[in-house]
């Protein structure tokens, strides 16, 4: 049996650094359960954005199985793994990922267009979306005449369109100011709270001490996995 | 992804991206170009030559003094005769019915002179059949209307270099020149044109034959020109011209007869050089046109990667990322086609214009392969770099590398 929605068995991944293999992840063992709020900390090199590309299937494991809402994906092949992240995860990247060409809504609106949403359709789920989220004013602006707090936002929105299970964030908050920073967490938690499962991964504690359920990763392996409540916030 | 929204969203990654899509359509441009422009150069020689056959008329049959085997060489301009061709020889032949008009040629050099000015200049001996039998134009005057009367009027036919070199921008017409010593009236001038059976008529003059019998002081003729009455009686008519001259010459046929067709022939080896030039120029043209146009495809998707990246992570599949380049390397390379042909053929046309004697043309064989080559590589060149990167795990193709 495989509990939860996302089961990791013995994930392991090494990747070759010049000629030296560097073992990445050592034999990860990992369940999470729908709609729980776990935050990856660790030091730079620790594996944890590597952790986080494999349950998103942004990576494939050397060994090991990934079981997602109970079905085995470690074997298949790109394709239906493409169709699985389109329906189901939800990414949100340090650096955004925004296409430059692209306005806000364009950028947003690309999970959707994936999807073979109409345009009005389209158009109309990101205007709510990006009132919602205060960017009504900036949708058509490029990313670059975006502020860091507003481009993590449109990518908040292009992680949200399709009401994906899972949200994945690799150090959202990085590149931001403190309080752009929170502003992007409170956002993500408010997405958890209606009920999706929210992944981040960030090497700043306070951040990552927001989260119900933390998880410590050391050279690979997770050395602590603290349930429970948020103590030191 | 819907198939209008895979064409706005190429169309609108070739609208925001200029300076890309700028180059790529400029190679594809330039390359169906050259292609068109350099082929047509080498076909405008294939042609230049051909043109030149034509020019002597299709039903043209040339007899020559002494027997000489043609063996697909080169023409034998002087045959080496045991026995003279005479006028007489000629008159004979005119009876045959499939001949239409007979031209008999006296050649030979003279010392042409006019106010003191003077060259050498090869004088043709002649009847004014040979006007319509060589298809020549006067640009200025007319041409002497005397057969193979023994009345020697002394008038002539120039060239125009001739013309040129003798009395500059001059009115010749009426003026009096001196052929070796005797003098002749000027009644009319060759129009300007190429060398043709390796005769450059713009250096020749042309006097009735009479006179020229006079001036070398010899019966002899050079050649005689016959124009047939319709093509395909060629071999009738030789063999008809065998039996006279037999008859006429103590049972010796002596002559060489050379049809059109056989100079044709003797001139195949040269056209088919120039073909398979003309082939040659144009897999170089092609190859390096295709080298321009996978580089330029090949570097612009390479240099979307992290675009490739994305898009498999919000979870587009290989094939849509796939089409998506594809519909814009279709677009581009599709513009890139049209303004190549576009500026192929009007440099083509501006060339004639301009140089309306080489008869460029763009054969085309070669429109339909630049075409072919521009899609092909083009596409592929797209498809190659675009469908390994989105083949990649995507966080490789996110990294960019």
């Amino acid at each position: 049996m495989n509990p939860g929605l996302i089961c990791l068995k013995k994930i392991s991944k090494t990747y070759l650094v010049g000629e030296q293999p560097l073992p990445v992840l050592k034999s990860v063992s990992l369940a999470i359960n729908k709609g729980d709020y776990l935050s990856i900390m660790g030091p730079s090199g620790s594996g944890k954005s590597t952790l986080l590309n494999m349950i998103g299937m942004l990576d494939r494991p050397d060994s090991g199985e990934y079981w997602l809402n109970q079905k085995p994906t470690s074997s298949l092949e790109e394709e239906k793994r493409a169709r699985l992240r389109r329906d189901h995860i939800g990414f949100i990247f340090q650096n955004s990922h925004l296409i430059p060409r692209l306005s806000a809504t364009e950028n947003a609106e690309l999970p959707l267009i994936l999807a073979k949403v109409g345009f009005k359709n389209r158009r109309n789920k990101i205007a709510k979306i990006f009132s919602r989220l205060g960017l009504s004013e900036r949708e058509n602006h490029l990313p670059k005449q975006l502020s860091g707090g507003q481009m993590q936002r449109v990518a908040i929105a292009r992680a949200m369109v399709l009401e994906p299970d899972i949200l994945l964030a690799d150090e959202p908050t990085g590149n931001l100011d403190q309080t752009a920073g929170l502003e992007v967490m409170e956002l993500l938690e408010e997405l958890n709270r209606s009920g999706i499962t929210l992944i981040v991964v960030t090497h700043d504690h306070q951040i990552g001490n927001r989260a119900a359920r933390k998880l410590t990763m050391v050279d690979g392996e997770i050395v602590q996995d603290k349930p429970g409540h948020d103590l030191d916030r | 992804m819907t198939l209008i929204d895979n064409w706005r969203y190429s169309l609108q990654a070739l609208v925001r991206h200029r300076l890309r899509t700028g180059f790529v359509l400029t190679a594809v441009a330039i390359g169906v170009t050259s292609v068109l422009v350099l082929t047509s150069l080498g076909e405008g020689a294939r042609r230049f030559i051909e043109l030149e056959f034509s020019a002597l008329g299709n039903e043209i049959m040339v007899v020559l003094p002494g027997r000489k085997q043609t063996t697909g060489g080169s023409i034998p301009l002087y045959g080496n005769s045991p026995r003279d061709l005479t006028i007489e020889d000629a008159l004979a032949m005119q009876k045959v019915s499939t001949i239409k008009a007979v031209a008999p040629i006296i050649a030979g050099t003279s010392l042409i002179s006019y106010q003191g000015k003077s060259r050498e200049v090869i004088t043709l001996g002649s009847t004014t059949e040979l006007f319509s039998v060589r298809k020549l134009q006067l640009s200025q005057g007319r041409v002497f209307t005397i057969g193979t009367s023994t009345v020697a009027k002394p008038v002539c036919v120039l060239g125009a270099t001739i013309k040129a070199e003798l009395f500059g921008n001059k009115n010749p017409i009426g003026q009096w020149v001196r052929f070796s010593g005797q003098r002749f009236r000027v009644v009319g001038i060759l129009e300007e044109r190429g060398e043709s059976m390796g005769l450059d008529m713009r250096q020749m003059a042309i006097i009735p034959i009479a006179a020229a019998q006079n001036l070398f002081n010899s019966p002899a003729l050079f050649r005689i020109l016959l124009e047939l009455k319709q093509s395909g009686s060629e071999a009738y008519t030789e063999a008809k011209l065998r039996q006279i001259i037999k008859k006429r010459h103590e049972g010796e046929d002596d002559i060489t007869i050379l049809t059109q067709r056989a100079m044709m022939n003797a001139f195949d080896n040269i056209l088919n050089v120039v073909t398979v030039s003309i082939g040659a120029i144009a897999a170089i043209s092609l190859i390096v046109a295709g080298f321009l146009i996978m580089n330029v495809s090949f570097i612009s998707v390479s240099q979307r990667k992290q675009e490739i990246g994305l898009l498999k992570a919000l979870g587009a599949t290989g094939a849509e990322v796939r089409n998506i380049f594809l519909t814009e390397a279709l677009i581009v390379v599709g513009l890139g086609v049209l303004i190549g042909l576009a500026l192929g053929y009007t440099l083509t046309l501006v060339a004639v214009v301009l140089w309306p004697f080489i008869p460029l043309a763009i054969p085309w064989w070669a429109t339909a392969a630049s075409i072919a080559v521009a899609f092909g590589v083009g596409l592929l060149f797209s498809w190659l770099p675009a469908s390994a990167a989105a083949k990649q795990d995507p966080v490789l193709a996110l990294r960019g590398n």
